[in-house]
């Protein structure tokens, strides 16, 4: 598989992301695009590590063995990050009733 | 057309159409669970690319407990449509604009990349499998492995300060005056 169709595919689903950033205004949405974002990252970095070890594997047997390794520490970051993330959501919105992040332009005044 | 180039059609289908129904879906339960989709389909692209423990990893940690999360703190709020505030257009034209120009520019940046006659191998190659995958992190990245096990504990702690009820207000109120007194 040319890598370059995995290139597009992940292009496509970060401009997803940053759509949904930019034209919803639910807190809880923000959040599930920027997994999207998180995931066509890590789906680009296996693609690339897989490339990587088709060019490399008769040097050395385990190349392209790190992207691999960094997604799962992408994942990880990624769940310490929603676990508080949400956290910080729900006391939003036990203080303001809403998770309408138009609400938080507190600091503007 | 083989069976691989096939399969890597319909899952990045599935993936593009399910992360536009995220966005698009107004009831934010709906748009979990085409999270869910998207995270199915992306495990199916690597499991195309033999990372099988990535496949199974994104199952469980994504579809499994993030997005119970997700949808747990969404049935605590009782968030459905009427409360959805309304959106501007003419701000969700600008938004999707500005995300179009984006991938037009990156699209155009990156078509003509040396990447073009490069293949990633799909479905050979041991470097997915659990067993190498395992011996890369438990001798080479063994000091970031730990650490994350630290970032974890300090999520842990965070998510339960930040998620606890505060003390009544008036009680609170009185012990922020007599300490400024």
């Amino acid at each position: 598989m040319p890598v370059n169709y995995y290139i597009f595919l992940s292009l496509a689903l970060f401009a997803i992301g940053i759509v949904g950033v930019l034209i919803r205004r639910n807190a809880i949405t923000f959040f599930m695009c920027i997994e999207i974002m998180l995931n066509a990252v890590n789906l680009l970095l296996v693609a690339f590590s897989k490339m990587h070890h088709a060019k490399q594997a008769a040097t050395l047997a385990t190349a392209g063995i790190d992207g691999q390794i960094f997604v799962f520490f992408i994942m990880v970051v990624a769940a310490a990050e929603v676990s508080v993330g949400l956290a910080i959501i729900v006391m939003l919105f036990r203080n303001v009733h809403s998770v309408n992040v138009n609400f938080l332009n507190r600091l503007k005044h | 057309m083989s069976i691989t180039l096939i399969l890597f059609w319909f899952l990045s289908v599935l993936a593009l159409f399910s992360a536009a129904m995220v966005v698009a879906s107004k009831n934010p339960v709906y748009s979990v669970l085409w999270l869910i989709l998207v995270f199915f389909a992306i495990s199916g692209h690597y499991l195309l690319l033999n990372a099988q423990f990535l496949a199974i990893v994104n199952i469980i940690v994504y579809a499994g407990a993030i997005m119970v999360l997700f949808l747990f703190v969404i049935m605590l709020m009782n968030l459905n449509k009427s409360n959805e505030p309304k959106r501007n257009k003419w701000l969700n034209l600008a938004g999707v604009l500005a995300g179009g120009c984006l991938l037009l520019v990156l699209v155009a940046a990156l078509k003509n990349a040396e990447t073009k006659a490069t293949l990633a191998e799909t479905g050979t190659g041991n470097i997915g499998l659990i067993e190498n995958l395992g011996k890369a992190l438990f001798t080479d990245y063994v000091v970031p492995f730990e650490i994350s096990s630290v970032l974890f504990l300090s999520a842990m702690v965070g998510a339960v300060v930040l998620g606890k009820k505060e003390s009544s207000p008036d009680t609170a109120g009185q012990s922020g005056k007599s300490s400024e007194k």
